[in-house]
This record gives C-alpha cells, structure tokens and sequence, in this order.
C-alpha cells in the first residue's frame, strides 16, 4: 500500500520543487536585469540565473534558501546549545504550538460536551444545533483581533486569548463529529442495551462513547489543524513579538521573505506532525478498541 | 447595578424562552408544516433568548462598551453606518472574495479532472492535497500582498490558493464514487470517456463538489479579510476590522462583523439551495422520516 503511493508522492513533489525553482528563476530575474541595466551592464541568462537563488531579498526565495534558513534557526541553534533563544524558530514555535495545544484541548472538551448535551436533550438538539453551524459559516477569524484586544483590556494576555481563538475554531468539527459518533450505535445494540435495564449513564459508558470513538479521531485531525491557524491568526493583530505569526508580521513588515517562508514551512511542518500524531494515536486507540477501520 | 429591571426583565424572558423550547421540543406531530415550523421556531427563539440575555447583562451590570456593547448600540451604529459597510462589503465581498472564489474552485475542479484522467498522478496528488489542505495557507497572506500590491487583487490570490486544494481533493474523490455497476453499464453503452465523465461520475461526483463549495465559501471570506490585516488599501472589512479596533471603537468592530457573518451565512445558504436543487437525487436530501 505504501510502496505502491511513494512513487507517485515523489514524483508529485518534485514536480512542485521543480515548478518552485523556475518561479523564483522567473520572479526574481527582472531584480537582475534591472540593477545591471542601471549599472549599463549587459547581463546574459546564464549570469542570471545563479544570482536568482542568492538575492537577500528574493520575491520568491529559492527552496534551498529557505532551507538554509530554517536550519540556521533551529539546527544550528541547537548545536550552539541555545535552543530557546528569541532568535530561534523553536521558541517561535513552542509559544505557537502551547497556545494551539492548550486551545485544542478545550475545544475538544466543549465539543465532546456539547454532543452529549445534543444527543441526550432534544430540547439541546433543536435550539442548539443549527446555531452551532450557523457559527461557522461566520468569518470567526475576523472577530480574533477583537478578543485579542478585548481581553487583555480586562488583563488577559500572552496565552489565553490565542488559545480562546483556537478554541472557537476546533469545538466545531468535534461537536459534528461526535453528535453522528455518538448517535452511530445500531438500533439492534441500543434495544440491548434497554433489555438490560441500563441507565443512561451506563448505556453512555458502555456503548455510545466506545462506539464514537473513530468519529472523535476522525474530527480531532480537522480540529488541530484548525487549532494551529487560530493561534497563528490570533498573534497578528496586537503585533505579538513571539510566535509564527509574529514572525510572519515581521517578514512582512520588514520585506523579509526568507523569514516568511521559513516560518511559513515550520508552521506546515508543525500542522504535519500534529496530525499524524493525533492520527496514530486514533490507529492505535481504534485497534486496542477492535475497530479496524475510522469510519468518516 | 444600572438598570435592575431590565436586567430581570430580560433574566425572565430567556427563561421564558427556555420553557417554550422545552415544551415546543416535546410536540409530536404528524402535519409536515406544522413540525418544520416548530423546527424553525426553536432555534430563532433560542438565539432571541441569547441576545436578550445580551443586552440584559451588558445594561444592566453597565458593562462598559469597550468589551462588549449591547446589541441595541451595535444595532444603531449599523442602520447609522450603511455607506461605510457598503463600501467595505463591495472591496472585501464582491471583488476580492467571490472573483477568488469562482477562479479557485474553477481551477481545483479542473485540475480534477485532469488529475482524473491518469491513475499515476490521481495516487500523488491525493495524499499531497489531504496534507496542504490542513495547513495554515492563510500564511501566504503576506507573500501575496507583496507580491500583488494592497488592493483586493491579493486578496483574491490569497482566496484562489484558500479555495483550489479543498475543491482539488473533494472533486477527485467524488469522481471516483460512481459505483461499479454504473461504470460497467457505461461500458456496455460504449460510451466515450467524455460520455461516461460527463453524464455519470460528474452527477455522481455533485455531492463531493458541493461540500467543497460549502466549506470554500467560509475559507474565502476569512481569507480575504486576514489578508488586509497585512496591508490594505483604507476600505474593506479586514481594515475597518483593525482600523477600529485600534480606536477601541467596538461597536464598528462588531457591525462589521454582522455583515461578514450575513455575507457568510446567505452564501452558504444559496450554495445549499443550489445543492438541493442539483443533488435532489441523494440519500439525504430525501425527507427525514
């Protein structure tokens, strides 16, 4: 199965490296013929097209640049033993990753909340429920500067509030996914469960919860991804001095484009991980549990 | 304590609501209207209970404006404010987001069906669109500001990057759903690839295609408006957004808000009356019971 896919990932991601270098090629060379036009200079394609993967500040920096950067603000950082300095990329992302974690964690407790508020109370269910998609065809990430300012008006700073965003942004996914988990036990298996006189509480533990639980992966990979573009979001608009985000403000700010690419790939590299991770661990929950397959 | 009575007045009428929730919610009924009116009438109720809880508590504790006004105050400051959310609505909506929607979709659904034709690029491309598709794009933000200066032109990049992998990946998958049977009866039809594309795994792919459009509608709208938080020129929502909330003047902050979440929610639901009349066919548009 994997054999039979890393053939074709490569190819398609070399296509896409292929298809980067000649955009910086082609972006970047009219810096060129320009500066040797002002200094009345000929300049042939051939002399051109190094001086495109080294310019200080490329429109599109070469991928190797941008490698080179990212490892110069964490592998190098590193080995100098100075892993959390301001400088380095590692520390921008811990203060991003904490906020997106810590948000994720209460998004996915007031999503599991909620559902089992909607699939116990009809009451819930028909007041509820449409608000909660109504929520998200709402530009959420607009109102983020508000809560940002808002809350450290009233002393919240630092963490908190990016994690309030992140929060908004992944109880959604969970509260669908868990409402349909929860409600996935066969007729068949709740009418058992009713021959057995049990409680509500213990046809919950017993059956709806184990039963939700590939759903409950399932929406959490959504969930987490959501989570990291709140807290990333969330650090723009108060003009944080840490955080991706942040650095993404500054490259922008300053026109540094190596540094709004290298924080730009860290933040995917970071989406990645936590993905997979929360993707395994649902591999290895479901197998423990006996479900061989998440269901969608 | 401004305004005690208020306060209790709007306490009272949110339990009111509650209780006739509870009770609406407990009506078996037969007639079709008669339900899908309660259906309606539950969730409006609920929403007017939040915001006369809203008001209730902003007045009556005299919670000061800066962190949160009442709904009243927002109310006015919208009716008194139309030119300026116009002007912003047309920037931000109808140029940046839709010409970014309608050339992102296009181009994923393309690129679908290009994709479709070769096995080989269908197994690289999938994996690759899932990942891209759950990370934060929303970081090209400021490469496309400067790459396509401030006006809503980037704004419309950052859409068409937002909308083409989410549309990619939901398209190609929906081309793959038609059943095998149906693919064999095209077969025996001897119907051209184009035959079979267009008058089966195309119909059979609308499910998937709307999804896509549904959740891109979203996507676009917090794309454009991220955007002009990196530069923009002096309209638009992203910029009155930030503008405002500089002067601490929430109230505009949050009337800009109402109409990006009205602009949000007709658009969703014109694409969903769109995918009932299209998908009238599927499983779940057929009546509940």
């Amino acid at each position: 199965m994997i054999r039979s896919r890393l053939f074709p990932i490569t190819a398609v991601v070399t296509l896409i490296i292929a298809v980067w270098y000649a955009g910086a090629v082609f972006l970047n060379a009219t810096f060129e013929y320009q500066s040797a036009a002002r200094a009345d200079q000929q300049i042939t394609f051939a002399e051109v097209l190094p001086k495109t993967m080294a310019q200080e500040r490329p429109v599109l920096p070469a991928p190797h640049q941008v490698a080179q950067e990212i490892w110069k603000t964490t592998g190098e950082m590193i080995q100098r033993g100075r892993p959390f300095s301001k400088r380095s990329l590692i520390y921008h992302s811990w203060v991003t990753l904490s906020a997106t974690l810590l948000g994720f964690v209460m998004g996915t407790l007031l999503g599991i909340l909620l559902a089992i508020g909607i699939v116990h109370s009809r009451v819930m269910a028909k007041s509820v429920m449409p608000w909660v998609i109504t929520s998200q065809t709402i530009p959420i990430l607009a109102i983020a500067p508000m809560i940002i300012v808002v809350l450290a008006s009233v002393g919240m700073t630092g963490l908190l509030p990016k994690s309030f965003i992140s929060m908004y942004l992944s109880f959604f996914p969970v509260t669908v996914g868990m409402v349909k988990g929860l409600r996935s036990p066969e007729v068949m298996h709740m009418d058992l469960m009713h021959t057995y006189s049990a409680s509500p509480v213990q046809t919950f533990w017993k059956l709806r919860w184990p039963s939700s639980l590939p759903y409950l992966f399932t929406s959490m990979k959504i969930g987490i991804a959501a989570s990291l573009v709140g807290a990333i979001v969330g650090e723009l608009p108060t003009g944080a001095v840490s955080g991706l985000g942040a650095r993404l403000l500054a490259g922008s700010y300053y026109g540094q484009t190596v540094q709004i690419w290298s924080a730009l790939i860290l933040a995917a590299i970071c989406a990645g991980l936590l993905v997979t991770l929360i993707g395994m661990i649902g591999d290895r929950v479901n197998k423990r549990m006996g479900i061989r397959e998440a269901t969608n | 304590m401004q305004e005690p009575g208020l306060l209790i007045g709007c306490i009272i009428f949110w339990l009111a609501a509650w209780y006739a929730n509870t009770r609406l919610a407990s009506i078996e009924t037969r007639s079709r209207t008669l339900s899908l009116l309660i259906n309606l009438a539950i969730p409006i109720l609920f929403g007017a209970a939040i915001i006369a809880l809203w008001e209730g508590i902003t007045r009556g504790f005299g919670v000061p404006p800066v962190i949160l006004p009442p709904p009243s105050a927002i109310w006015e400051r919208i009716i008194s404010s139309i030119p300026m959310l116009w002007s912003d609505f047309v920037q931000t909506y109808l140029k940046a987001v839709v010409s970014g929607y309608v050339m992102g979709c296009t181009l994923g659904f393309l690129t679908a069906v290009l994709v479709d034709r070769s096995p080989f690029w269908k197994a690289g491309v999938m994996p690759i669109g899932n990942l891209v598709s759950a990370l934060p794009i929303i970081g090209i933000a400021p490469i496309m500001v400067m790459w396509f200066g401030f006006d809503w032109q980037s704004k419309a990049a950052v859409v068409i990057v937002m909308t083409f992998f989410p549309m990619l990946v939901n398209t190609v998958a929906g081309l793959n759903a038609a059943g095998h049977m149906e693919r064999d009866l095209m077969h025996t039809y001897a119907a051209t690839r184009g035959q079979s594309l267009l008058k089966l795994r195309l119909p059979a792919a609308m499910p998937f295609i709307f999804n896509a459009l549904k959740i891109n509608s979203t996507l676009a709208l917090i794309g454009a408006i991220v955007a002009e938080f990196f530069g923009t020129p002096i309209v638009g929502m992203g910029f009155r957004i930030s503008a405002e909330i500089g002067r601490l003047n929430v109230d505009m902050v949050w009337a800009t808000i109402f109409v990006a979440a009205l602009a949000g929610s007709l658009s969703y639901g014109l694409i969903a009356l769109l995918e009932r009349a299209v998908t009238f066919w599927h499983p779940s548009m057929r009546s509940q019971r």
